[in-house]
C-alpha cells in the first residue's frame, strides 16, 4: 500500500468510512450500556459493508429506543410508540422486505408492554435484527424495575423485587426464534459478530444484551451492575462472523468448532467453550435454564435455525416490494368490476 | 278489506342463529331484487353462534324507500323461543304465516291479524330423506309459501338457487323442492292475503347491483390500491376483511404464485394499527378495519400516524357502545372517537358512505386522501350499511389515477437542488413532502418519530417548534376542507326547515321528507359526506331558520361538530338521536320531526 492510499480514510465495500455510520450525538448518561451497544452496531454494520441506506431502525419508547437516533443517520428510522416495535417492524416489512431492519428495544419494551406484539413477530420468523438492550428497569422514568428485574435484585431505592424475571432468551426460543443470542454491551468482541450474523440471518434474530443502567441500577444488591453483570457472565463459546467477501482463514476444529453459513452470506465461526450444540433446541432452551439456576448469565449464540422459511416467503411476497407497486399492480381493471358488478346483479 | 297494495310490503321473519335461515332469507330476497322490485334485507341477529333468536326483516318497495320500516306487515313466526313476543310485532290488519305441523296455542291468537299456516315441518319429514338436512330445509318452506301468497314465480325462485348454489345440482333441487311443496299447500289449501301483490317491475332494477356495504368497502380498498391490510376479527367489522382475502387473489397474483399484497391477522389492535402505520410509513398503501371496542384500542397508534403523518386507512364499522355494548346491533356513535381521536390535540379526515356504491368510492378515494394529506383516513360505516343486504348504483370505476400526494423519490429530491426536508411547510398548504425507506438519495433520510420534532425531523422540545408543528398540522385539516367529498343537498322547502344526515341514516331520511311532505311539512336536506366540514354546510345552516340533524347516538355527536366550527348558528341545529341499536326508520324520523314542527 503506498503512503498515500494509507492517508485515506479507510472505506469498506459501500465505500463508506466508519464515520458514515456514526448518527447525531448520544443523550444516554455517561458510561450506559447502551453507547457501548450503539458503537458494536456502528461496527458490524461498517465491517460487514451494510449499506446505511438499505437499513431502518425502528424503536419503540425508553433509553434503548431513543439509541436508533444514534447510529447511521443515513438510515430511514422510526421511533414509535411505547412497546409496538415489533409490530411497525412487520408492517414495515409487509410494505417493503426488502430492506434491512434493526430494531432497538427494551426491556420494559419489550417483556412488559410490548410482550404481547413481540412474542407474535417471533413466531411470525420475522426478518429482523431484533436488539433488547436489557437492564432490567425502567430508566426514564427513574429505577422502577421491569419484568427483566431478578428475583431479590434491590432497587436503587431500596425495593427488593418479589416476582420471577422474564427471561427473553428463553420467551424467544419458546416463541419460536430463530436465532436467539445473549450478550454484555461491554464484550464488543462477543457482540459485534452476533450483531453481524444476525443481519445476515433469516428470520427473527433476538440479541438480549446486558447492559448496565448506571444511574438507577448499578448498585450493591442489583443482579443487573456492571459488576455483577461480569462476575456472573458465563461464555458458551466464542464467536466470529466472517462476511461474505472475505476469505476464512481460521482454523477449524472438529467437535469443539462451528461454522454455519448464513442465509444472506457470510459464515457464523464459533469455538465451544461449553458443550452446547446451539443448532439443538433443548439443550438451548436447557442451558439457558440451567444458567439462571445457578446466577449466571449464560452468553453467546445460544440457539441458531438457518432453515426455516421467513415471513416474506410465508406470505409469498414478490421481488418488488409492496412499496413500490404502482397503479397497473393494483388497480384491477374496468373490465374486472364490471364482472363485479355482474355478480352482484344475480 | 282492504285492496291490497302494489309492490309494499315489509316481510319479518324470525328464526333461530344458525337454522339455515340465513340461506332461505336470501333466496327470497334475490328474488325479489330479480323481479326488478327494489328491496332491502336487513338482518336483525344475536351476538351468538347457535340458537339465540334472529329476525331478518325483508323490504320490497316499489317507490324505492329501502331504509327500515317500523311497521310490520308479515311476521314469519318459525322460533318458538319467540313466538309470544313476535306475534305482537305484526301491524293491526297484518299477516301471520307459521308452521302448523302443529296447532296454533290460544295464546298466540290475534284477533286483529290474519294467519296463514304451512307444515313446515310435517313437509319436509316426508320430502327430505336425510333427518340432518330437515331442520335447515324446513326455512325453505315458507319461502315457497311466500312466494305463493304475495306473487313470486317459481322459476325466479329457481333462477336464484342457481345462481348461488350453482355448482351443485343436489343442493339445488332439494332446496326447490321444499320451496314447491310450500307453494303448493298454499295452492292447495286456497289460503291468501290481501296485503301487497308483488308485480314483477321491468327494468326495475336495471343498473342496480345488491351487495352489503363491508364487501363494498373491500373492493373499493382493491380498486384503491391497498396492498397491506392488518386486523383483528371483531364484530361487525370481519367481514369486510374476509371478502378481501376471499378475492383478492383475483387481481393481485403475479405469475410465479407471490402476492402483490400481504394480508395479517394481527394479535391485537395494538399490533393491527401499528402494523398499519409501520406499512404506511414505508410506502404501501395500508389499512385496518375494526370496530369501536378496537379504534379504542388503536387510539395511541392514531395519534402517532397524525404527528408522525403517515397514510393510513382505518375502516370503523359502528356498533353499540360503550364498552361491548350492543355488538350486532348499529349505531354511529363512535364519531367523535374518529374524528378527534387520540390524545393531544388532533383532527382527523373521516369519510362517510351512505350506500353501498359511495362505500366502493370513499374505500378507494380513502387511499388517495390519505396519501395526499400524509394523514390517518377514517371510512365511517355502521353495522346497518356495513352487514345487511341493499340496492345501490353499480360501482363506478376510479376516474382519477392513484393520487401519490407528495411522494419524493431521488430525482425529485435531486431536482430541487438536492435538498429535503420531512415536514418543511412549502406551499402554505400545512402538507409537507415525504420520502420512504429505499431511497438511495442521501438526503432521502428521516428519522420519524411520535415525539416532538421541528420540520428537519430532528427531536425538539423548542416551544416554538412544537406550536408550529401544532398549527401546521391544523392548517393540513383546514386545507382538507376543499378537498373532502361535498355535501350532497336536496332541495323542496319552501318553509326553511332543514335535515341534515350522513351514512345509513339518508335512506330513511329521505323516506321521512317524503312522508312529512305529504302533511304538508316540506323540508330541505343536506347529506353530508365527510369532516372536515366544508362551506356548504355553513351556507346550509346559513339559509334555514331551522336544521334538524338526524344521527344514531345518544349525544348528538356530529351536531357537536357542526356547533363546534359554525358557533354563530349553534341555535339553529336540533339533533334528532335515535339510538336503540336498531337501524332508523324513516316512521322513527318524521315522529320526532312533526313533534319539533
Amino acid at each position: 500500500m503506498t503512503e498515500a492510499a494509507r492517508s485515506e480514510p479507510d472505506v469498506n465495500r459501500v465505500h463508506m468510512t466508519k464515520q458514515d455510520y456514526e448518527g447525531s450525538p448520544s443523550t444516554m448518561c455517561k458510561g450506559c450500556g447502551h453507547d457501548a451497544i450503539t458503537a458494536s452496531i456502528i461496527t458490524a454494520c461498517y465491517e460487514s459493508s451494510i449499506d446505511p441506506r438499505r437499513v431502518i431502525k425502528l424503536s419503540g419508547i425508553g433509553c434503548s429506543s431513543k439509541t436508533t437516533n444514534y447510529f447511521m443517520n443515513q438510515s430511514f428510522g422510526f421511533n414509535s410508540t411505547h412497546g409496538r416495535m415489533a409490530a411497525l417492524a412487520t408492517g414495515a416489512a409487509m410494505a417493503n422486505h426488502t430492506m434491512i431492519p434493526i430494531g432497538v428495544s427494551g426491556d420494559g419494551d419489550t417483556a412488559s408492554i410490548g410482550l404481547g406484539n413481540f412474542a407474535h413477530m417471533v413466531r411470525r420468523n420475522l426478518r429482523i435484527t431484533y436488539i433488547v438492550e436489557n437492564n432490567g428497569v425502567y430508566g426514564l422514568t427513574k429505577g422502577q424495575f421491569s419484568a427483566t428485574a431478578d428475583k431479590g435484585s434491590k432497587a436503587k431505592k431500596g425495593w427488593v423485587n418479589p416476582w420471577p424475571a422474564i427471561d427473553l432468551a428463553t420467551l424467544a426460543i419458546t416463541m419460536g426464534a430463530t436465532f436467539v443470542a445473549r450478550s454484555f454491551s461491554g464484550d464488543r468482541k462477543q457482540l459485534a459478530p452476533l450483531i453481524q450474523a444476525a443481519l445476515n440471518h433469516n428470520g427473527t434474530a433476538v440479541l438480549d444484551v446486558l447492559s448496565p443502567c448506571v444511574t438507577f441500577n448499578n448498585h450493591e444488591g442489583s443482579t443487573k451492575s456492571l459488576k455483577n453483570i461480569r462476575d456472573a457472565k458465563d461464555d458458551l463459546n466464542e464467536i466470529g462472523f466472517i462476511p461474505e467477501f472475505e476469505q476464512i482463514t481460521a482454523d477449524y476444529k472438529e467437535g469443539s468448532d462451528l461454522r454455519v453459513r448464513m442465509h444472506d452470506g457470510g459464515t457464523v465461526t464459533l469455538h465451544k467453550l461449553k458443550d452446547h450444540d446451539p443448532t439443538d433446541r433443548d439443550q438451548a432452551l436447557n442451558v439457558v435454564e440451567q444458567g439462571a439456576r445457578a446466577g449466571k448469565f449464560v452468553t453467546g449464540l445460544i440457539y441458531l435455525d438457518e432453515q426455516n422459511e421467513d415471513f416474506a416467503a410465508r406470505e409469498l411476497l414478490g421481488k418488488t416490494p409492496l412499496a413500490y407497486l404502482g397503479e397497473p399492480d393494483l388497480r384491477p381493471s374496468a373490465e374486472a368490476l364490471a364482472r363485479i358488478n355482474q355478480s352482484f346483479m344475480k | 278489506m282492504d285492496t291490497p297494495a302494489v309492490n309494499d310490503v315489509n316481510i319479518c321473519v324470525a328464526t333461530a342463529n344458525g337454522s339455515g335461515s340465513a340461506s332461505s332469507n336470501q333466496v327470497l330476497y334475490k328474488s325479489v331484487y330479480k323481479m326488478g322490485i327494489p328491496c332491502s334485507g336487513k338482518n336483525l341477529f344475536p351476538s351468538n353462534i347457535q340458537g339465540l333468536p334472529t329476525w331478518y326483516f325483508i323490504r320490497a318497495s316499489g317507490d324505492g324507500y329501502l331504509g327500515r320500516k317500523d311497521t310490520i306487515d308479515v311476521m314469519v313466526i318459525f322460533n318458538p323461543d319467540t313466538e309470544h313476543d313476535d306475534i305482537h310485532k305484526v301491524r293491526s290488519g297484518g299477516l301471520i304465516i307459521y308452521d302448523d305441523s302443529h296447532a296454533l296455542p290460544d295464546k298466540l291468537k290475534r284477533d286483529d291479524v290474519s294467519y296463514v299456516g304451512v307444515p313446515a315441518e310435517n313437509l319436509v319429514r316426508e320430502h327430505i330423506k336425510a333427518p340432518q338436512l330437515r331442520a335447515k330445509q324446513r326455512n325453505m318452506v315458507y319461502v315457497g309459501a311466500i312466494a305463493k301468497l304475495f306473487g313470486i314465480p317459481l322459476e325466479i325462485i329457481r333462477e336464484v338457487l342457481e345462481d348461488t348454489f350453482g355448482n351443485k345440482p343436489a343442493v339445488i333441487d332439494s332446496n326447490f323442492l321444499c320451496i314447491e311443496v310450500g307453494f303448493k299447500h298454499i295452492e292447495e289449501t286456497g289460503q291468501s292475503q290481501n296485503i301487497s301483490n308483488l308485480a314483477g317491475m321491468p327494468n326495475g332494477n336495471a343498473g342496480k347491483i345488491m351487495t352489503e356495504g363491508n364487501i363494498a368497502c373491500a373492493l373499493g380498498a382493491i380498486f384503491g390500491g391497498v396492498s397491506v391490510v392488518t386486523w383483528y376479527p371483531i364484530t361487525p367489522s370481519s367481514s369486510l376483511v374476509e371478502e378481501m382475502i376471499e378475492h383478492i387473489d383475483d387481481y393481485r397474483l403475479n405469475e410465479d404464485g407471490t402476492r402483490r399484497y400481504a394480508i395479517v391477522q394481527a394479535e391485537d389492535e395494538l399490533g393491527a394499527a401499528t402494523m398499519m402505520v409501520g406499512a404506511g410509513w414505508a410506502g404501501a398503501r395500508s389499512m385496518t378495519s375494526t370496530a369501536g371496542p378496537g379504534l379504542s384500542l388503536m387510539q395511541e397508534t392514531l395519534g402517532l400516524a397524525y404527528f408522525v403523518e403517515v397514510p393510513c386507512v382505518f375502516f370503523i364499522i359502528q356498533r353499540g357502545g360503550p364498552s361491548t355494548g350492543l355488538p350486532t346491533r348499529t349505531q354511529q356513535s363512535d364519531i367523535t372517537l374518529m374524528h378527534q381521536g387520540s390524545h393531544g390535540d388532533t383532527r382527523h379526515i373521516v369519510l362517510i358512505p351512505h350506500d353501498n356504491s359511495t362505500a366502493f368510492e370513499m374505500a378507494w378515494r380513502a387511499f388517495d386522501y390519505a396519501d395526499r394529506f400524509q394523514t390517518p383516513v377514517f371510512v365511517m360505516m355502521d353495522l346497518d350499511l356495513g352487514m345487511n343486504m341493499s340496492l345501490s348504483p353499480a360501482f363506478t370505476m376510479p376516474d382519477t389515477p392513484m393520487d401519490r400526494g407528495k411522494l419524493l423519490d431521488a430525482d425529485a429530491i435531486k431536482a430541487q437542488g438536492d435538498k429535503f426536508s420531512r415536514y418543511l411547510d412549502i406551499d402554505g398548504d400545512g402538507i409537507p413532502q415525504r420520502t420512504i425507506p429505499g431511497n438511495p438519495h442521501p438526503k432521502a433520510a428521516y428519522f420519524a418519530r411520535g415525539s416532538g420534532h421541528n420540520e428537519h425531523a430532528v427531536y425538539s422540545e423548542r416551544a416554538d417548534d412544537y406550536q408550529y408543528l401544532l398549527d401546521r398540522l391544523r392548517r393540513k385539516y383546514e386545507t382538507a376542507r376543499r378537498f373532502v367529498p361535498k355535501p350532497i343537498v336536496e332541495n323542496g322547502s319552501a318553509d326553511g326547515v332543514g335535515i341534515i344526515s350522513f351514512g345509513s341514516s339518508v335512506e330513511p331520511v329521505r323516506e321521512a321528507r317524503h312522508m312529512l311532505s305529504k302533511q304538508g311539512n316540506t323540508t330541505d336536506h343536506l347529506l353530508l359526506r365527510a369532516l372536515p366540514l366544508t362551506s356548504e354546510v355553513e351556507e346550509f345552516l346559513s339559509s334555514h331558520k331551522r336544521v334538524f340533524l338526524v344521527e344514531q347516538n345518544r349525544d348528538g355527536q356530529m351536531t357537536q361538530i357542526l356547533r363546534d366550527d359554525y358557533p354563530q348558528y349553534a341555535n339553529r341545529i336540533t339533533p334528532i338521536c335515535h339510538y336503540d341499536g336498531m337501524p332508523l326508520a324513516a316512521g322513527d324520523v318524521a315522529e320526532k320531526l312533526m313533534g319539533e314542527l
